[in-house]
């Protein structure tokens, strides 16, 4: 099996972000870059898958030189091969112009593919979108927010979240998954791995190479506006006798919040 | 005109679909154009008339016997073919697990941009411009689109429901062709999760627990104070449920659910920023913690400090109390 995986580098989830509003956007001195946590899920599901039937693993981010780092983690998870798409634009939080790179990428570099597999969502921009949009531009089916899948015979089974259950989706290979957490538990790098993955090339595709001139990938979103969320009030905090916080909680929810 | 894709699941209009359709009516009002519905699917024009309680100027019915089950190809086929020829200037979606899998296909199938998970629409310069958090809600974006139609997906519980029209407008049905092999993907079936009230993306009221409920029989607490109110769930931190003290499906937060009820209850949860990041746009939110130092009596509007297994009884007996008056 063939599988490709799409990793995201975002700030990790602890991260504090700042706004700088000249620019709209985020100040990323000083933060810490990690692989967008359900991509780790999608690395993990394409080693095992690798472990099942055999095939190649191969990861691909686009983005700054910076994307290195987490695409070198990738290998030293275990994946053979890792490809940057170099795309020097700052965050444009536009899922389509991401989706036009990697699915240009997988058409011109990566024929054969089985499987494209994705984080349910980059945490940061978390749009969702690019997974979906790189489906329908490659016209493979999909399913998106996954926590399990089986591959057999070049068919794929997957069950997908939905509200209050679970949906079954058949799909004909190649095709588009999506990871949610439950799929499994990404495997940690081995020090084996570390030192295997610092020796390993990683090539540099760049957007001339897949066709792309000047203007071809303009953002469609425009950014009016960047802020940190207007701060909740600090709140009625109650302390005492249970009985008495009780009653009294009960009182203002119905008198002030107006919500019982 | 403003559409918008009604979601039906077990042949019922979603609710929040009816709550994307109110607020497509109110811009299209400020833009001065109409708000229109689109069912997709066979057979179901007779859901039609469900969107005009929800302010629908119109409602479009794309139909083939392909579109019985969902499939994110054979919809966006239909959505973006209708698109193509009635040309509206945006096209809205609930941010729900359909509303999310699907409004990108369509997107791509388009070539236009998208806005994910919006939780404010406003109309500027004759466009809308969309309000959505990002970074798990420790920043907040506002953007417009350059291209059209404008698509967008709307976070749901967040938008009011509109009132009901009198003097109904037209349905409209389009036979959809999808052709043989277009469709790659199908669903063949729904599982649902046992004993699920219903689902935490849905609720009005949501009862969460964390860690400090020590175990999941605890939880039965909660649900007894969830069960006072309609429309109500119970949820869960990152901890109770890689506790295995209930399952994924109730987790709230940045790699759980994104909420916003109208009353959010936090029960021995410390509030950790990615829980926060699921919960913070919830109307009102109580929290209820032993420790005062707690992160989340920050956001909370209420607060209780004191012990659960105290507190939670007695709350749900003055709750009770207070909704049998
Ligand atoms: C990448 C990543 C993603 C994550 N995603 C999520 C997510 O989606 N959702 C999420 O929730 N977390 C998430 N987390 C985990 C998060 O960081 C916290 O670890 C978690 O939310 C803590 O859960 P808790 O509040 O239940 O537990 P704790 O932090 O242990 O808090 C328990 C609280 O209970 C209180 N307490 C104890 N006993 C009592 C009592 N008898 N009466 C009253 N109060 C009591 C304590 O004072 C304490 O405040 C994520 C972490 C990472 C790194
Ligand atoms: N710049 C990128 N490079 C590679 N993969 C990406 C990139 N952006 C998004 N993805 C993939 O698409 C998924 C969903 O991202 P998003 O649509 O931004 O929420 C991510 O989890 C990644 O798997």
């Amino acid at each position: 099996m063939n599988i490709l995986v799409f990793i995201k580098r975002v700030p990790d989830t602890e991260s504090k972000i700042r706004i700088r509003h000249e620019t709209k956007a985020i100040v990323e001195e000083g933060l810490n870059f990690v692989i967008s946590p359900y991509d780790e899920f999608a690395i993990e599901e394409a080693l095992r898958l690798r472990e099942a039937h055999g095939g190649v693993v191969r990861v691909v981010s686009a983005g700054k030189d910076e994307s290195v780092a987490v695409l070198r983690k990738s290998l030293a998870m275990g994946a053979d091969e890792a490809f940057l798409i170099k795309d020097a634009a700052p965050e444009t939080y536009d899922g389509l112009r991401t989706a036009r790179m990697i699915a240009r990428a997988v058409e011109r570099k990566f024929p054969g593919t089985d499987l494209l597999l994705f984080g349910k969502q980059s945490v940061g921009a978390d749009n969702s979108q690019v997974p979906a949009m790189v489906a329908e531009l490659l016209g493979l089916p999909q399913a998106t927010v996954v926590t399990k899948l089986e591959v057999a015979h070049g068919a794929a089974t997957a069950c997908r979240e939905i509200e209050g259950g679970a949906e079954k989706v058949a799909l004909s290979l190649p095709a588009v998954v999506s990871a949610q957490k439950g799929l499994n538990e990404p495997r940690y790098e081995t020090l084996k791995g570390i030192m295997a993955a610092k020796k390993k090339d990683i090539p540099v595709v760049t957007l001339e190479e897949l066709g792309f001139g000047a203007d071809d990938l303009a953002p469609q979103v425009e950014i009016t506006g960047l802020d940190v969320p207007a701060a909740r009030q600090s709140g009625k905090v109650l302390q005492g006798d249970p009985a008495d916080t009780a009653r009294e909680l009960v009182a203002l929810l119905r008198n002030e919040a107006k919500v019982v | 005109m403003i559409a918008v894709f009604m979601e039906t699941r077990d042949g019922k209009i979603k609710k929040s679909s009816l709550e994307a359709l109110s607020e497509a009516k109110r811009r299209a009002a400020e833009l001065g154009g109409q708000a229109v519905a689109v069912l997709v699917g066979s057979g179901v024009e007779g859901l039609g008339s469900g969107s005009f309680a929800a302010g629908a100027d119109g409602v479009y019915v794309l139909d083939s016997p392909a579109l019985a089950d969902y499939s994110a190809q054979g919809y966006a086929l239909a959505l973006a073919e209708w698109a193509a020829e009635a040309r509206p200037a945006a096209v809205l979606f609930a941010a729900t697990a359909m509303g999310r899998d699907l409004a990108p296909r369509v997107a791509a199938r388009l070539g236009v941009g998208l806005v994910s998970d919006c939780t404010g629409v406003a109309v500027m310069n004759g466009k809308l411009e969309f309000t959505r958090p990002i970074y798990a809600g420790k920043a907040v974006l506002t953007c417009s689109l350059r291209s059209s139609p404008q698509l967008a997906t709307l976070r749901p519980n967040v938008f009011p429901l509109g009132e009901a029209v009198p003097g109904a407008g037209e349905v409209v049905r389009k036979d959809v062709v999808v052709p043989d092999g277009a469709v790659k993907g199908r669903v063949t079936e729904v599982l649902k999760e046992e004993s699920c009230e219903i689902d935490v993306t849905e609720a009005e009221v949501i009862v969460s627990g964390g860690r400090g409920l020590k175990g999941p029989e605890n939880f039965a607490l909660l649900r007894e104070l969830a069960a006072l109110f309609p429309r109500s769930a119970v949820g869960a931190s990152r901890s109770a449920v890689d506790s295995g003290w209930i399952g994924h499906q109730h987790q709230v937060g940045q790699t759980g659910k994104t909420v916003s009820p109208s009353l959010y209850f936090a029960v021995g949860v410390s509030g950790a920023i990615q829980h926060l990041a699921g919960m913070s746009s919830s109307k009102v939110i109580v929290a209820v913690n032993k420790d005062p130092e707690a992160p989340i009596f920050k956001v909370a509007d209420y607060g209780i400090v004191g012990d659960l297994f105290q507190v939670v009884p007695l709350l749900a007996q003055e709750l009770k109390k207070a909704l049998a008056e």
